[in-house]
């Protein structure tokens, strides 16, 4: 009874390894992306789109979502000699520009300690925040802003 | 007898004045060979293939030149190296590429002729440059760009606040325009540990206080 049940199990496992292996290359070419392309093939160009041109604060589809930039940020430096973003929407200068001033949460380091401007690594705004084209949804979806925010 | 030396007077000055004459024109061809020559050396010197002929200019600014809007853009206007590096003024050209024969010198001793090297000296190589457009009233920029002629009404919200309140406190180009067609050196922004870099006040200068 013993033997039977693990001669089962074994034959089920090859049986299944087998199985699945020998369909891959049928599997990949058979399965399309929620886009449109093929899962092996390349993705289609994409299209020429305008980025929004500047413009009021984008409202947020959810609380923890970073703020879009409602705006152009084509050309703009962010190096490790100077960051472009901070430029104007640090604390120093964001009265000056009318600009959002970046948030306080930016300011703690790694350490939890408290610095007086953003900490390193915060650096890199675009690692989280971006601007928005006129493109459309790739595909339909029925999201919705979250309640709190609607 | 007489009559004879007065003869060979006549002939004296005749030839005197040929010689003159000639002399005068073969100075002027001279001139217009000289000139002209001494004009097109000058000219081939401003080209952007003789600045970026050598690769402290290629490997460096022109690389980070050639991501920028004064390289490539929608209409295909473009500027070249000396379009803003050079002025249009002869005077002011003359005394510029005398300036500029420095920089031969520093050539052959490969003063920057690496990228590390480049770096290195960055900060007070932008710094020249932008003492000098703040002393000429960017002069180079505004050969291209008037802003007598700024159509304010199809600039963006932000470059026309900019623009009306900086030229009211009488700024000129360079004082908010700089880095936008190289990258910048270290500008002091109190982010993270400390470094030597540009001053906050040199990077955006203070409104010059009008006299009343």
């Amino acid at each position: 009874m013993k033997k039977q049940t693990r001669k089962l199990a074994m034959t089920l496992v090859v049986a299944l390894s087998l199985g699945s292996f020998g369909n891959m290359a049928a599997f990949g070419q058979g399965v399309q992306s929620l886009r449109g392309a093929g899962i092996v093939g390349n993705d289609p160009a994409p299209a020429s789109f305008r980025v929004a041109p500047d413009g009021p604060p984008i409202p947020r589809d959810y609380v923890q979502q970073p703020p879009l930039i409602p705006h152009k940020i084509e050309g703009y430096e962010v190096t490790k000699n100077f960051n472009k973003c901070m430029d104007c929407h640090s604390w120093s200068r964001y009265q000056e520009f009318k600009a959002t001033k970046v948030s306080l949460t930016h300011f703690k380091d790694r350490d939890g300690g408290e610095l007086s401007n953003i900490s390193p690594r915060r650096y890199f705004c675009m690692q989280c925040h971006i601007p928005q084209t006129d493109a459309k949804p790739l595909i339909d979806n029925t999201f919705r802003r979250a309640e709190g925010l609607r | 007898m007489t009559q004879d030396n007065n003869k060979d007077r006549g002939r004296f000055w005749v030839r005197l004045r040929r010689i003159a004459l000639g002399g005068l024109g073969l100075a002027f061809v001279a001139g217009i060979v000289f000139w002209g020559g001494f004009n097109t050396v000058m000219e081939m010197t401003n080209q952007e293939s003789f600045c970026t002929s050598c690769h402290e200019m290629k490997e460096n600014v022109f690389e980070e030149y050639r991501n920028t809007i004064h390289y490539q853009n929608r209409t295909g206007v473009r500027a070249t190296c000396p379009d803003c590096h050079v002025p249009k003024e002869w005077g002011p050209k003359i005394v510029r590429k005398i300036q500029a024969s420095n920089e031969v010198w520093h050539h052959l001793f490969g003063s920057i002729d690496t990228p590390e090297k480049f770096d290195a000296k960055r900060m007070q190589l932008a710094q020249n440059e932008w003492q000098r457009m703040k002393a000429n009233d960017s002069r180079e920029c505004r050969n291209c760009h008037n802003f007598e002629y700024f159509d304010y009404s199809v600039q963006g919200r932000r470059s026309n606040a900019a623009h009306q309140a900086g030229l009211a406190d009488d700024k000129t180009c360079i004082d908010c325009h700089k880095g936008i067609a190289h990258s910048l050196p270290p500008i002091e922004q109190e982010i993270g540990a400390g470094r030597e870099a540009v001053a906050p006040d040199v990077f955006h200068p203070p409104a010059a206080t009008k006299p009343q």
